[in-house]
């Protein structure tokens, strides 16, 4: 086993180790940082598979900002007391998972060209970006307008209007003390 | 680097079997969020994995569009969390039952 198959395998044991830790927790701020933690350890992976212009994006966007942004969200809201006590979806989904995990291994596995070894090779970031430009320029065009819409409906939805809705759709939950007012500055 | 496909595959699926059951499981709508996510580097993971199996930089380039679209996504349905939670002043989607006569 050669020092590359040795660093992949002990990556895939923590990315597996911490995401399963984090869709186990019940407080969302500790899944949060379990998951930060898996997405260091898939870009390393990355990093590892040859995409290293792709590992700093990843740790960039994901457990960057996309891990504090959550965060952010979870510090806004208010826990009910009703998420922490309840076990009865696990079976089901559990199940599922297992059902789902081994058809995708038998269907991994019955593929031949699954025992091929990979070969290392590494995508320059220059040589990337290149690529990328010359015959994907439209799709990352799109994307920025992707992005931009998304930013726009954000904006909309954001907007604060629940002196006139409040009259009109009286909530049955009376909302909690400070959840109305605390969130946007 | 003499890791099979296979390896880095079941890695990835096994993952995305987390991330399904994160998704179905939690009834909290943000702990539903973050199972998307974790799909979503599932299939990231799958991809470069194919990248450097056939030698291809496209591969690649769909991962960069993976994280463009999930930054997307989680922004907006933060948002839209947020914007129940105001309205009905809870995150758990059992309780969201304005429509109920």
């Amino acid at each position: 086993m050669s020092l590359y198959a040795a660093v992949f395998y002990l990556l895939g044991i923590v990315i597996l180790t911490a995401t399963g830790l984090a869709v186990t927790r019940r407080q969302p701020v500790h899944a949060v940082l379990y998951l930060i933690v898996a997405f260091l350890g898939t870009g390393a992976l990355f990093f590892l598979l040859g995409a290293p212009l792709l590992a700093a994006f990843l740790v960039i966007v994901y457990a960057g900002a996309i891990m504090v942004l959550v965060l952010f969200v979870i510090m806004m809201l208010q826990r009910s007391p009703r998420e922490l006590g309840l076990l009865s979806e696990w079976g089901p989904a559990t199940l599922l998972g297992i059902v789902f995990l081994a058809v995708a291994v038998a269907m991994v596995f019955k593929d031949p060209g699954s025992g091929i070894l990979l070969k290392g090779a590494v995508a320059r970031p220059r040589d990337f970006g290149r690529f990328l430009f010359d015959r994907y320029w439209l799709a990352i065009e799109i994307l920025s307008v992707l992005l931009l819409v998304a930013l726009v409906a954000i904006i909309q939805l954001g907007k604060r209007r629940d002196c006139e809705e409040s009259e009109k759709f009286p909530s049955p939950h009376p909302s909690p003390p400070g959840g109305e007012g605390e969130g946007e500055g | 680097m003499i890791v099979p496909l296979g390896h880095v595959f079941l890695l990835a699926g096994i993952t995305f079997a987390m991330g399904l059951v994160c998704l179905v499981a939690h009834r909290n709508l943000v702990m539903t969020l973050i199972g998307v996510e974790v799909m979503m580097n599932a299939a990231a993971i799958a991809f470069v994995a194919a990248s450097l199996r056939w030698q291809l930089m496209e591969g690649q380039a769909f991962v960069l569009f993976i994280l463009a679209v999930s930054a997307a996504e989680i922004s907006l349905g933060l948002m839209l969390v947020i914007s129940l939670y105001r309205r009905t002043g809870s995150v758990d989607p059992d309780r969201y039952d304005i429509l109920k006569w």
